[in-house]
This record gives C-alpha cells, sequence and structure tokens, in this order.
C-alpha cells in the first residue's frame, strides 16, 4: 500500500477518534441499531461521562471496565465487535451518588466498548474506548 | 438450578451518616453466552444472569441488565451512600427462572 500525506493524515484522524477525542469513529450498524433503541433516536453528545478500559486485553473473556458518569440515571454499555453488541445496561438507584461501576465483560476481538448515559435532564451521552484484545473471549 | 452458584459480598460492617461506601459483589455462574459450541459442534444453549439488583432499606441503589457478554462469574463494584443502619439486599435473576439473595447489614458508627 502506497502511504501518501492524505491516507495518512486519514489514519491519524481515526487514531484520534479511537482515543475518543471529539468525534466518535464509525460503529457497526448493529450497534447503532441497539444505541438506537437505548437514546429513542436522541443525539448522544459527548459529556462528563467516562469510561474506564484496558488498552490492551491479554485476555477477551474478562476485561475489567468501569464507567463513571456524573448525573445520570442509566449507562447502558455496548461493545461494537461482540456478535451481539449489547453488553450491560446500568440504573443507579437514589443511594447511588457517584453514578460509577465496574465489571468485567467478553470481548470477541479488538473493538470499541462504548458507553451511552442517560442523564437527569433527558439528554443522552456517549463515551468510547477502544480494546486490543489478545485472544478473544466468545469461545467457538 | 444452576449447579454451584454462590453470591459473595463485601459491605463494610460500620459507616457513618452519609458516608459513601463501596461494595462489591461476585457471583460464581458459568454464564453461558449461547454462542459456544460443544465437540459434535452443537450449540450450547444460553444460560446467565440476566439481572442484578442491589436494594438498600427498600430504596434501590443499582439495577443491572445483564447481557451475555459479561464474564463467567459476574463481578460488580459500585458506591451506595448510607444515612442509617439498615441492610443490603442482592438479588441475582436467573435465565432459568431460579433467584439467588444474599444480605448484608450495616451498623453506625
Amino acid at each position: 500500500m502506497e502511504l501518501n500525506r492524505r491516507k495518512l493524515l486519514a489514519v491519524g484522524m481515526a487514531a484520534l477518534g479511537a482515543t475518543g477525542l471529539g468525534a466518535l469513529p464509525a460503529f457497526a450498524s448493529l450497534t447503532d441499531d441497539e444505541i438506537a433503541k437505548f437514546t429513542g433516536g436522541a443525539e448522544a453528545a459527548a459529556g462528563d461521562l467516562k469510561i474506564g478500559a484496558p488498552e490492551i486485553a491479554e485476555n477477551g473473556n474478562t476485561v475489567p471496565i468501569d464507567v463513571t458518569a456524573p448525573g445520570a440515571v442509566a449507562v447502558a454499555l455496548f461493545a461494537d465487535g461482540n456478535p451481539v453488541p449489547n453488553v450491560a445496561t446500568f440504573k443507579f438507584g437514589p443511594l447511588n451518588p457517584s453514578r460509577a461501576a465496574s465489571t468485567r465483560i467478553r470481548l470477541a476481538k479488538t473493538q470499541n466498548v462504548v458507553a451511552v448515559a442517560q442523564m437527569e435532564d433527558g439528554t443522552f451521552q456517549m463515551a468510547s474506548a477502544e480494546v486490543k484484545v489478545t485472544i478473544g473471549g466468545c469461545g467457538g | 438450578m444452576a449447579s454451584g452458584v454462590k453470591p459473595r459480598v463485601k459491605v463494610p460492617k460500620t459507616a457513618s451518616a452519609g458516608d459513601t461506601i463501596t461494595i462489591k459483589s461476585l457471583i460464581s455462574h458459568k454464564m453461558e453466552s449461547g454462542q459456544r459450541k460443544d465437540k459434535e459442534g452443537n450449540l450450547i444453549p444460553r444460560s446467565i444472569i440476566n439481572r442484578f439488583v442491589v436494594d438498600f432499606n427498600g430504596q434501590n441503589v443499582i439495577d443491572v441488565a445483564l447481557e451475555p457478554a459479561i464474564s463467567t462469574n459476574p463481578y460488580f463494584q459500585f458506591d451506595a451512600t448510607v444515612h442509617e443502619a439498615g441492610e443490603f439486599t442482592f438479588t441475582w435473576y436467573d435465565d432459568d427462572g431460579d433467584v439467588y439473595e444474599t444480605s448484608k447489614s450495616i451498623a453506625m458508627a
């Protein structure tokens, strides 16, 4: 493949997007559908929502993930490279002050983990993190 | 009943009123995803815990809907604010209809 300046720039932009700075990368349509189901089609902007994931996961069977969503009532997690993109939906009750939770998830391959939060005012926020998976975790 | 299901939770024994405490929970469960195949190539049917709820004195702390992408032995860590002494109840709902429950009480320091 020949790498000219334009292609290099495109690759750079994609990498920027993947690290969660500004624009989100393009997702598989299945994940988009599931996110739309959760948000009811509303736009999800970037905000205080944070997702913590390892950059490289050696074992895709158990990848530690944490989400922090100040002011959220619910957070849904999606993995865009899994056979089923839905991972979990957290609903926070009145006694949960930090609106944060952590768990362990399965990832089939290197992919983006996307968190979508429903805020108290009804708006939605979105954040994503790329996880490189060495050994996938969906059996086969 | 799925065999060998054992819930484990870690809650501080005491706290001051208004404190935020961290709760860790784990339940041993194979969380069969429904994606794997056995030696003959037949799909192993899905068998997971699909819901996890934590309440404190009847008030909800967290309510999680689990999908097959949650790892074996589902683990959750989260925070809760305690204003009074009372009891945390933890409930897991299995695909096969089983409900696993455990509770932990907390006292005011």
